[in-house]
Formats: C-alpha cells, structure tokens, sequence
C-alpha cells in the first residue's frame, strides 16, 4: 500500500464510528422490546430474601404491583432507590428482583438504604430475568393483578418517569380493579 | 436584566470567535501580517465576554433568581451559598458554559505565553482553537441556553441540587476535568496548525509540550478528584467503577499519557512525528466524544444529564466536522518520507515505544468496551452493558507488562544502548525490588501473591528511579548541588512515575487487604475489626442548612488507646426529600476506617451499621496528586521560557526555528 494510503486509515475508521454514533443516535438506549407486554409473568419458583422461603407467581401477584429489577453492583440502582422509598411510602406495592446479586450484600443494601419491597426473589442465575428478557438494571415491570405484564421500563424510574407513563398506567390498572 | 446581559456576552464571544476562526486563518494562507496579528487580541476577547456570561449566571445562581430555568431547576434557596455557585456546572447547560469558558481560558493562556512562537503559528493555533470555540458557543446557544427564563411562571422556590453533588468534591472535581479535556485542545491546535504549516519539527514538539503536560496534570488530578468523591459520597467505599462517563475523562487520558511521551521523542530525536501528531489529534478527539458520549444520551450512565438528540445530533455533527476534517488534514499533509534518524532496538526510543502501544492499546480497549453496548444495539443484536470483569481482565496485565518496561525507561539512553549496561546499572534495583515484594506484605494481612507482585513491581520502578537520580548526581561536588543542577522537567518524570507506582500499590492493595462488616449495633455495642475496636457512643439529631441528620456516634480505640472519632449520618434533604447517607472515615496514610449508616433496626435505638478497614486506599490519590503535580512540575523547565525566535520578522515568515537533537 502506498505511503499516502495509509494515513487515510484513520479517517476510515473514524468514518465508521460516526456512521455508528449517527445510528446509536437514533436508538432509545432505555426502548423496550419486550415480548412480554400484555402476558402473564414467567412461571418461576425462587428464594425470598430476607426470609428464605420459595416465592412463586401465586404468592407475588394479586394485585397492580411493580417488579424492580435491580442489584447492588448497579449504580442506577443506587440513584433510583430513594425514589422507589418514596413510592412505597405512597403505597404503591413493590416486590424486588434481585438480580444476579450477591445475597448478603443485597441484605446489607437494604439494611443500609432502606427497603421498600414488599419482598424481594433472589435471581441469583438470572433464570427469571433470562425469561423476562432483562438486560441490565435497573428495570421495571408493571404486572397487573391476573399476573400480565402490562408495561415495561428500562432504566431508572424518577419522577418524571412516573408521572408521564409508569404512573398514569398504575392508577389506571389499580382504579379499574377497586371499581369492577 | 442580569440573565440577558450574560446571554448578550455570550452572542458577543460568538462573534468574536467567528472573527477569530476565520480572519487569522486567512492572514495565514494570504500572508497577511495584520490579519494574523489580531488573533491574540480576539482570544482574549472571547475570554472577556464568556467571564462575562459565566458571572452572570453564577449571579443568578447565588441570588436565587428562579426565573432562570437552570436555576430553577438546580438550586433552593435554602442551600448553601458555596453549593449554589457550583451547582452551576452540576447541569447541562452550565457545565457546557463552564466548559467554554475554560476554552476561551486556554485560548488566551496561549495568547498571552507563546508571543516567542512565529506569528503565523500562533495565528493558526488561535485559529484553531477559534473554531472548536465557535461549535461549544453555538451549542450553548441554539440548544442550550443558560439564559432561558421562565416567565410569567417563576416557581417560588428552585428543586434543590441532586444531594449527591452537594459536596467539596464535587465543587472542583467538574473544573479540573474540563481544565484537562480542554487542555488537550491546545495540543490538537499545535497540531493542526503544524500540519497547515506543513512543518513538523522538533520545535513543534517543544512548543506543544509544555501545554499537553499541564493538561495532562490537571486531567489527573480531575480524575483524582472523582474517584475520591465516588469513594466518600457514594457509601461503599468503590474507587473505580468503569462507568460510561469515568471512560470518557480516561480515555482522554490515557491517550494523552502516550502523547506526552511520544512528544518527548519527537523533540529529543525528531522521530515518530506523524505518529505525534495523530496521537495529538486522537487525545483530543476523545475528550470531544467524551462529551458527545455524556451528553447525547447514547449511553446511560449515573452521571448524564438531561440528554436531548438535537442535541446529540449537534455534537455529532460538529464531532465529524473536526475530527474528520482534522484527520482528512492529517491524510493529506502529514509527512510520509521514512526518517533517516535510526535507532537500535535497545534504546530509550523503543522503550517510548513500547509505552505508546500500551496507553494506545489500552485507550482502544477502554473505547472499546464503552462504546461495545452502542454497537451490539447498532446491529440488534441485544443490549448490552460491559462491566468491570472485562476491564480488569484487560487492564490489569497490560499494566503489569508495562511496569517492567518503564523501571528501565528513565536509567535508558537515546539512540543505542546495551542491554550489559542496563543488567549493570539495574541488578542491584532488581534484587532489591523482589525483596521488598517477598518481606513487605508481610505486614499486611496474610501474604497475598497480587500484593507481592504490586509491591516487587512498583519498588523496581522507584529503585530504578533512584538509581537514575543517584547517576545524574554522582559527578556533583556536593549532592545538594546536584540536585539543584537537575531540570525541572525531570523532576516532572520522578514525581509523576513515583505517583504511577503508589497508584498501583494502592490500588492492588485496597483490592485486596479491605475488610467489611456490617453488623447491627445499637449504642453501647461494640466490634473490633483488624485490631481497631468501634465502639457505638450514641445517636444524635443534628439541623443542617438544608437537611435533618440522624448521626451516629463513634469511638475507635486500638489496644485501649483512642484513634478516632467518628460522626456517621443519615441525611434527610429537605427539599427533594431525598435520603443520603454520609459515611464518617478517619483516613490514615496506612489505612481508612469507614463508618457508614444502614437502616434503624428494631427498638431500643440499633442501627445497621457497615464498618470497613481499607489498607493505603489514600496511596491512590497521592500518587495521582503526584502525576498531577509532576505533570505541572515540568512546565517551569528553563527549556520552554527561550528567547524570542526571529520569526516576528516582517512577513510572518515561517522562519527556522530550533534544530532537531
């Protein structure tokens, strides 16, 4: 290759690296592309974590609940938990997914910065994540009270989350079921 | 009024950058003395109006004026008068201003240090730099303006500072980080301006040096700086976490640690120019998509802001224009004629070599593997989030292979050296360096092979420095004398790998010596961890500015004797009504003790409480403070304040300047 040749290298390279910026761009890095919505909630059978008893489908669902996807190695997370306390305080049921997690350091986690699920499953396999088609954490699933997920959120959930579209939803779901 | 006066300054920088980016330019290509000639002043003139829009937003910060929407949305009046002024860069829209103001610092720091350079050079580099300044106004501007109000609507009070960033730390951390980022512009410019020039030469190298390091060290200590804060703020006592925006200020840095010593041979030998000049272009290109990546909400991250795609599209758009015309500049101009000046393979030069191909290397991996999750969703082939493991994984024996190398470099010569001379200058620094990694982690707790290997690494490194140090200051009359005799940009290199060393040790021995407990504790209970005993006194209530704290009391004692006393809290913030928690830590040059509050548990006033026992975690910041403070140290070298080069000749005439060693 000539001399000259091989300076443009560089440049080609970075031409591919803004084409792919350009594509990333137009993606939603929080989008979901859940088969899930408007299904029921995988069947699972996992440990609670603070008490150690087998948690299935039937003793988490009921009623209009939230499933938090999150870990302690997961700095969103951390961002995000004052915002679930203050959910919680506000009554809106929470059950935790805790998610390829070291047990005790999860204890110690909420011990620390406060627990606002009503109980967390340990998914220490990511078995129930695998089958939620969860990809990081934090992620949260709204279920309804037949146990169908309803809607799905990557990322953290803040304010401006919930009034826009993970609140909204809850009331609706929640006030259809206390009217019917 | 004080808001538009400041939005007014900023129009007004706008204008002077555009003057700037084109009329010099210009006068360079026509050989227009005056046109050149008005670069210097112009810089400075940006600097003026973009103090002026800074003031004026710090002004609406510090008086509560809610009428400003980022003001609004950052700030209470409730919090304190310090964390109103640095919640102005804890935004988007004020850190960009800071960000531009830090330029526009730059700009004039060059034109004010470098009226030795020819007039055209300096032209050209204020050029350049004119151009970067007009795509941050312009962005400020059109999709981010400071400025905005929030009229008729004025909110009564503001929605409070993330309590997160209400913190000393945080008050410089963002300041340093840009002065690095930033600082690199100064390199590219010299670059870019060499390559307009069509000439790279050991005086290129010279000129430019000074500033990359100065960058470098403030990079250093930015990155220090948020490193500590994760540490203390957080409440984990993590240093390091990978994260998408920790990437973005390391790659700029590691891209700028192999700049700095590829400009080291290309002064001294005139060697591996176009290889500088790329290295040049690349660290500044990262800082660049450093912020395209923290800003445009391609990645998530803990630390992004608000992420808008016009704005994404804008950095995108202004991303390409300078990096591709700056390497499509580099494709065209740079020098392709192999160099006559050798060199043997047992030489300082391939040892600078070496350096080179790690720092590349481990730039690449680190862009890499942030840039990994954006690809995979590119071409759908999942999400993805890419974590420490892989990092480690990759940085840990690249570091390793890297070591040995550089406790030859400062002992090696130019050009050709032996490797006898080298077994005899640096056996007795070998040896030491193995008995200091088979006795001292002795002391430690329990012999660890990663901590033998950190210690044998990192004391071969300062032996092989001493050594040097010894050599230079054998042929002095006196050792005092000696030392006074060595260069400043010398001791740079001592203090700066020094710092490199106690990084690792600490690093590596943080790793793997902490302790943790946590345990419920209620007042009067005690725990005694790695012979420190905590002993829990009580709980008190404790009225901040703008927070109610729970705080838990401490005493430590070691043998009966006090150590320390520590204040844990939990914090509730008034406004956002948010929880923190605020870890107490009595720090040691040996060890930390951490004290950090859980949840209250039970009756009768127990607390879950977290204890940790850190071993030399400081040892990381000092040796960065170290680097930062070499990397400072090498600017007052006698080298970079020369005598005025007779380029200022009527004409403007690239004149020559300065010979290759």
């Amino acid at each position: 290759m000539a001399p000259r040749l091989k300076l443009f290298i560089p440049l080609a390279l970075f031409g591919v690296l803004a084409l792919l910026l350009a594509r990333g761009l137009q993606l939603d890095p929080k989008e979901l592309p859940s088969a899930l919505i408007d299904r029921p909630l995988p069947n699972f059978s996992l440990p609670a974590l603070e008490s150690g008893d087998m948690l299935t489908n039937a003793t988490v669902t009921g009623e209009v609940a939230l499933f938090n996807v999150w870990a302690t190695w997961c700095i969103t997370c951390r961002v995000e938990h004052p915002y679930l306390e203050k959910l919680a305080a506000a009554g809106v049921p929470i059950y935790g997914i805790n998610y390829k997690d070291d047990s005790s350091a999860a204890r110690r986690w909420l011990a620390e910065l406060g627990n606002p699920y009503r109980a967390n499953i340990v998914d220490a396999e990511g078995t129930l994540g695998l089958d939620l088609g969860v990809y990081g954490a934090p992620e949260t699933y709204l279920v309804d009270g037949a146990g169908i997920v309803r809607y799905r959120h990557v990322g953290e959930v803040n304010d401006r989350i919930w009034e826009s579209t993970l609140g909204p939803l809850y009331r609706q779901l929640a006030g259809g079921e206390s009217g019917s | 009024m004080i808001p538009e006066i400041g939005h007014f300054a900023l129009i007004l920088a706008l204008c002077l950058a555009v003057t700037l980016a084109v009329v010099p330019l210009w006068g360079a290509w026509r050989r227009n003395l005056g046109a050149m000639a008005l670069a210097p002043s112009l810089a400075v003139g940006v600097l003026v109006f973009s103090v002026i829009a800074f003031a004026c937003l710090a002004t609406a910060f510090l008086q509560d004026d809610f009428s400003v929407r980022v003001v609004a949305a950052n700030s209470n009046s409730l919090l304190p008068p310090i964390y109103k002024f640095s919640a102005l860069w804890g935004n988007h829209e004020g850190s960009l201003l800071l960000w531009v103001t830090i330029l526009a610092g730059w700009m004039a720091a060059v034109a004010t240090f470098s009226q030795q350079l020819p007039t055209v050079v300096l032209a050209r580099v204020l050029a350049v730099m004119g151009i970067i300044a007009v795509g941050f106004l312009s962005f400020s501007l059109l999709t981010s303006n400071p400025f905005e109000r929030l009229l008729p609507s004025t909110p009564a009070d503001g929605n409070d500072l993330n309590p997160l960033l209400q913190d000393p730390g945080l008050i410089i951390h963002p300041p340093l980080l840009y002065m690095g980022y930033v600082g690199f512009s100064v390199a590219f410019a010299f670059a870019i301006a060499a390559l307009l020039g069509g000439r790279l030469d050991a005086a290129w190298a010279r000129w430019s040096r000074p500033w990359t390091n100065v960058a470098w060290a403030f990079l250093s200590a930015g990155i220090m700086l948020g490193s500590w804060w994760a540490y203390y703020e957080l409440g984990w006592g993590g240093w390091w976490f990978w994260d998408p925006v920790e990437n973005a200020s390391f790659m700029p840095w590691l891209a700028g640690t192999a700049l700095l010593h590829s400009l080291a041979v290309t002064e001294k030998r005139g060697l591996f120019k176009s290889w500088t000049v790329l290295l040049a272009i690349f660290a500044f290109s990262l800082s660049l998509l450093g912020t395209f990546l923290v800003r445009s909400g391609v990645l998530t991250s803990v630390h992004a802001f608000a992420t808008d795609p016009a704005r994404g599209l804008f950095i995108l758009v202004f991303l390409a224009l300078v990096v591709g015309g700056s390497l499509g500049l580099y494709a065209m101009r740079a020098p392709t004629v192999t160099s006559r000046i050798g060199f043997a393979w047992l030489s300082r030069e391939t040892l600078l070599l070496f350096n080179n191909l790690v720092f590349t290397v481990a730039t690449l991996t680190v862009l890499f593997g942030t840039l990994f999750p954006l690809v995979m969703d590119a071409f759908e082939l999942g999400k993805y989030s890419v974590g420490p493991p892989y990092f480690n994984a990759i940085f840990v024996p690249l570091m390793a292979l890297l070591m040995p190398v550089m406790g030859i470099g400062p002992l090696s010569r130019w050009k050709q050296d032996s490797a006898a001379r080298w077994r005899a200058e640096l056996l007795l620094p070998g040896l030491a360096a193995v008995a200091c990694g088979l006795l001292l982690p002795l002391f430690g707790q329990g012999y660890n092979l990663w901590v033998a290997l950190a210690v044998t690494l990192a004391a071969w490194l300062v032996l092989g420095l001493a050594r040097d140090l010894h050599n230079r200051i054998r042929s002095a009359p006196s050792i005092a004398r000696g030392l006074r005799r060595l260069p400043a940009s010398y001791w740079g290199m001592q203090l700066a790998h020094f710092g490199f060393a106690a990084c690792v040790v600490g690093a590596v021995a943080v790793t793997q010596y902490s302790i943790e407990h946590d345990l419920k504790m209620a007042p009067g209970d005690s725990e005694t961890l790695a012979g420190y005993r905590f002993e829990f006194l009580g709980l008190a209530r404790v009225e901040g500015p703008n927070y109610l704290a729970q705080e838990a009391r401490f005493a430590v004692t070691r043998n009966g004797r006090p150590v320390a006393r520590l204040a844990a809290q939990k914090r509730r913030y008034l406004a956002s009504g948010s929880v923190m928690t605020e870890a107490a830590i009595d720090d040691g040059l040996f060890r930390d003790l951490y004290v950090a509050m859980g949840e209250p548990v039970g009756s009768g006033g127990a607390w879950a409480i977290r204890l940790h026992y850190k071993p030399m975690v400081r040892w990381l910041w000092l040796g960065a403070l170290f680097m930062a403070i070499g990397g400072l140290t090498t600017v007052a070298d006698r080298r970079y304040r020369r005598h005025r080069a007779p380029a200022r000749a009527p004409g403007g005439r690239e004149a020559a300047h300065g010979t290759p060693a």
